[in-house]
């Protein structure tokens, strides 16, 4: 899912920038508030463990693989502020150091898969939880719906900026289809494996889940979100 | 940090080593959903070639390691202690500059 450069042309590439920028400055600020000095190393881990995971690409069709993008539990596990800054943590390094995902093109896959598929897949995840019942098996269920859709959700997202911007002349409605129907088979991939990660850390370290069981349900980022205290 | 905390800390950056460093080696190498489309939409010769592509971790492998498992075993490794390491610093300043609404605990 990491757009190389190239794909995109260079206005549209720079406006996903200013995007990411002023997303991720909003989402550090919120998450500088909110975050405990106990989560700030959960926060590093889960960066880490996301960085690994997306070294995992499990095959999903003939000759088409995936792999987790972590989203959904970035913003679970520390919440959807630090998840944002988790992500753009993990496509940084994999932009400035592995040459994985184009460095022009990092504004774009910042607003794919941390804003629209962490923020984006909070916000399903919150959704979900409002009906679910209020204990694990409710947050597991949640977290790997949340997940599951966020991947699309984020293939959706690129199908739109490539309509802005894309640097080929294709056929964009079989581009979409094409996008999100792979990307559904692999957001059942990360759907599974965001339950089982989320269901494991619940078990282990409940105390250490953000948004778990108990969790207090605050109103969608940006909407009143002034008023929620840490 | 209590014991039990440590032991979880330690657990989790394990398995993210382990991963990385180890389980990567059996990855499906096929290409992911995008290059798949891009491939079959005729699009995918407009990626550019990346400005880094000569840097030593470039591509997941360890510039001069010949063992193709060792290579992509050590940049894995690599890569989850500087995501590590990048990430504490990033959340610690972060948090630093946010005190005030929440104190420390």
């Amino acid at each position: 899912m990491h757009i190389p450069d190239g794909f995109v042309d260079a206005p549209t590439s720079a406006v996903a920038g200013v995007v990411a920028a002023g997303s991720v400055a909003v989402a550090a600020r919120r998450c500088g508030e909110q975050l405990g000095e106990r989560q700030v190393p959960l926060a590093a881990v889960t960066a880490a463990f996301i960085f690994a995971a997306q070294m995992l690409n499990f095959p999903v069709a003939a000759g088409t693989s995936g792999h987790l993008l972590g989203g959904v539990l970035a913003a679970v596990l520390v919440g959807p502020w630090a998840g944002v800054v988790c992500i753009t943590v993990v496509l940084a390094v994999q932009a400035l150091l592995f040459a994985d995902g184009g460095l022009t093109a990092l504004g774009l896959n910042v607003v794919n898969l941390a804003v629209v598929g962490c923020l984006g897949g909070w916000l399903v995840y919150r959704a979900l939880r409002a009906v679910l019942p209020d204990r694990a098996a409710g947050v597991e269920l949640a977290a790997g719906l949340a997940a599951f859709a966020s991947v699309p959700l984020a293939a959706a997202a690129f199908v739109l900026e490539f309509a802005v911007g894309g640097t080929a002349d294709v056929d964009l409605g079989r581009v979409l289809a094409a996008m999100v129907g792979t990307h559904v088979l692999i957001g059942v991939g990360e759907g599974v494996l965001t339950a089982l990660v989320v269901g494991a850390v619940l078990r282990a370290r409940p105390d250490l889940v953000r948004d778990g069981p108990g969790a207090p349900h605050p109103p969608a980022p940006g909407v009143g979100a002034e008023e929620v205290p840490g | 940090m209590t014991r039990r905390g440590r032991g979880f800390w330690a657990a989790a950056v394990a398995l993210a080593l382990l991963l990385a460093g180890v389980v990567s080696w059996y990855a499906s190498t096929s290409p992911d959903g995008l290059e798949r489309v891009a491939e079959d939409h005729g699009f995918v010769d407009r990626a550019e070639d990346h400005l880094l592509d000569d840097s030593p971790l470039a591509g997941y492998g360890v510039e001069g390691v010949d063992d193709e498992r060792l290579s992509g075993g050590l940049a894995g490794v690599a890569g989850v202690l500087v995501t590590l390491a990048v990430g504490a610093v990033v959340f610690r300043l972060v948090r630093r500059r946010g005190r005030g609404a929440t104190g420390a605990p």
